[in-house]
């Protein structure tokens, strides 16, 4: 015991000794946060807008200013000619072009019916959906209005019927993509961390020819392993602690449930990535090899989390892959547990697929540094 | 016997590094390798510290074998690899520390063993190791080796890249470190340092030439060396390479170690032909052969 507490001191010295990796590992988390949650949104916003209007009737130009009052879009220019506006988006300079036919006031008046041409930069499927749908609810927010100040002139018998309905987002009622994404973003950089740091540091000591000396010693594999990792756990913990005092102050994400069952789920996850970082460290001489194997992983892990895409939109097979994801259960856990005020029961699966895995894992990690060893 | 080496091998990967090697150091002994980069000093360091299993062969150490008691031996050895592989941003005391707690012993139990050298670099204990010169550097490390007491230290290459006056220093450490009834085994690739050792060991390409103590070991030369100088010591060496009768030919400091193939070689044939070939100031002497002729010669 004595052994692993002079190990543990020795670490923290080192640790808070490298005047490189500090800096690393206690500011550059809090700017990922800071920066990431405010920059990564789903939200689309600031479309770049334009029109070509062949008609220039009232109604044509009450259009426009529908879509000139909206805040997502940003109208930008007026083309004379459909062939203008597509050499514009050619060149990146606009999103969408909405047309407007000739006889657009006309055929509305005499027919009810018209047609509107939409062209819309799609490279970005996902943004391109998205914005066709604000598009079509100002359009047919314009043919309410349109509808009703006809009907004034004629006289009509028969009165379409609505059905409205009224969403209530539950759990993120204003529907705000911090609180989604800043619980995801605190995974990330407690994983990030703590991976990168446990995975460079035993490889370190390999690197400087000290784990040759320790090996000569009596020192147990035990004692040497827990001393080395115990570290890398507690400044998961100041991470996670950092971050959700950033998440409440900053970004004023509620954490509904029990902050107590977050820190429970967190020690269980931080084993799974020590071991992670500690098994690579095994199979790996170099810092720089450590690192590139450990970056490989959280990038496919992350990118496979449901922290950016959601998980039920993959392929079948990748659903399957996720299932051995433990980011993705860590993200789950976060947001449930942060935005649903989940219980110790609800998250009873995602806990304990992941002891599974920190068991599976610090156990493949010490075989293998024994055989390697 | 203190270490006993009984055809121990070892490759890796289909290449050998060490070939049926046996050899046995007694007890209080300061047993010297003596070999090239490449012979397998490091090897053979690494299976008598336990780092490493070798593919035939036993061995012990302090009477405890290397396989089955392997963890015995961890307790009863210090082993100073030949890189400096301590803790860089830890300071001297700290590293000395550190060492003595794994062992489960303290710097102050054992403090009159390394007394003689931690009073060196005591001056520095608040300094980082990285930032020690080699020579420090050496000693801290010889230092952490001995805080638990080792029956056998094991010093691989200890003075490579030190300059000569700390080489001195440093053999004269293990000399009195000897005198205390510790058990050495160091490696070298310098031959000057071979005569401080009580006994020696020739060793290349994994394979161990010869066993003495250095006085007998140069015995093994049967042939005469003279030291050949010239005013020229290229075309000096070039000429004696080729002369038809010349055995070996040597640099050798200022002088040129020079060995005949005739047994009734006469320096004057010499003389006559190095003459001709245009070299002035011409000596030649007979010497004393060294441990590195006989490793040369045994090496050829």
């Amino acid at each position: 015991m004595k052994t692993i507490l002079f190990i543990i001191q020795k670490e923290f010295k080192q640790i808070f000794r490298n005047k490189g990796m500090l800096p690393i590992i206690f500011v550059l988390p809090i700017l990922q946060l800071v920066i990431l949650s405010n920059a990564a949104t789903f939200e689309i916003k600031n479309i770049k807008f334009s029109y070509v209007d062949n008609n220039k009737t009232s109604f044509s130009r009450a259009l426009i200013q529908k879509f000139d009052a909206s805040t997502y879009f940003n109208v930008l220019t007026d083309f004379p000619s459909t062939k203008l506006a597509t050499a514009a988006m050619l060149n990146g300079e606009v999103d969408v072009i909405l047309e407007i036919p000739e006889n657009f006031e006309q055929n509305l008046v005499k027919n009810q019916l018209t047609d509107l041409s939409l062209i819309i930069n799609a490279i970005d499927g996902a943004a391109a959906g998205v914005e066709n749908v604000y598009i079509n609810q100002i359009i047919k927010d314009f043919n309410k209005n349109a509808q009703a100040n006809l009907k004034q002139h004629s006289v009509q018998i028969n009165k379409p019927v609505y059905i409205n309905s009224i969403p209530s987002f539950w759990y993120n009622k204003t529907l705000n993509y911090k609180t989604f994404m800043v619980p995801g973003i605190l995974v990330l950089l407690v994983t990030m961390i703590t991976l990168f740091l446990s995975g460079m540091n035993i490889v370190r000591e390999k690197e400087i020819g000290t784990l040759e000396q320790i090996n000569v010693t009596p020192i147990k594999k035990h004692q040497f392993i827990i001393g080395k990792l115990f570290p890398f756990w507690i400044i998961g913990f100041g991470l996670l602690t950092i971050g959700l005092i950033i998440a409440k102050l900053l970004f004023n994400v509620p954490i509904v449930g029990s902050i107590l069952l977050l820190y429970l789920f967190t020690s269980i996850y931080l084993l799974v990535i020590l071991g992670i970082g500690f098994f690579i460290s095994n199979f790996t001489d170099t810092q720089q090899q450590a690192m590139f194997i450990s970056w490989f992983f959280t990038v496919i892990f992350i990118l496979m989390s449901g922290l950016f895409t959601p998980i039920e939109s993959m392929p079948i097979w990748a659903q399957y892959i996720t299932e051995f994801n433990p980011i993705k259960y860590f993200v789950e856990v976060m947001r449930m547990v942060m935005l649903k005020g989940s219980n110790f029961t609800d998250i009873l699966p995602q806990f304990t697929k992941t002891l599974a895995y920190a068991i599976i894992m610090n156990g493949l990690a010490v075989w293998s540094y024994k055989k390697t060893n | 016997m203190s270490i006993s080496v009984n055809n121990i091998s070892k490759s890796f990967k289909g290449k050998t590094a060490l070939k049926n090697i046996s050899f046995e150091v007694k007890k209080g002994e300061l047993f010297g390798l003596i070999g090239p980069d490449g012979a397998g000093k490091t090897t053979l360091f690494r299976i008598l510290t336990t780092l490493l299993i070798p593919n035939h062969g036993e061995a012990t150490v302090v009477d405890f074998d290397i396989i089955k008691d392997y963890k015995s031996i961890r307790n009863n050895v210090g082993y100073m690899p030949g890189r400096f592989s301590l803790y860089q941003d830890l300071t001297v005391k700290e590293n000395l520390e550190f060492f003595a707690t794994i062992f489960g012993t303290t710097i102050e139990k054992n403090y009159d063993l390394i007394k003689d050298i931690y009073v060196q670099i005591e001056p520095f204990k608040d300094r980082r190791a990285g930032k020690l010169s080699g020579g420090m550097k050496q000693k801290l490390a010889l230092c952490c080796a001995l805080i638990h007491k080792p029956k056998v230290l094991f010093l691989d290459e200890p003075t490579t890249g030190v300059d000569p006056v700390s080489r001195k220093e440093f053999w004269e450490m293990l000399k009195r470190l000897q005198n205390k009834g510790i058990t050495m085994l160091v490696s070298t690739p310098y031959m000057d340092e071979a005569a401080i050792c009580d006994r020696i060991a020739l060793i290349q390409d994994g394979e161990m030439l010869e066993i003495d103590t250095p006085k007998k070991i140069v015995k093994h030369y049967s042939k005469t060396i003279y030291n050949v100088k010239a005013n020229n010591m290229y075309q000096l060496i070039k000429s004696l390479k080729s002369y038809q009768h010349n055995y070996s030919v040597y640099p050798f400091g200022e002088f040129v170690h020079y060995t005949d193939t005739r047994t009734d070689f006469s320096p004057i044939d010499l003389q006559h032909y190095l003459t001709s070939k245009n070299l002035k100031n011409i000596s030649i002497e007979i010497t004393q052969a060294t441990i590195e002729d006989t490793f040369m010669e045994l090496a050829k």
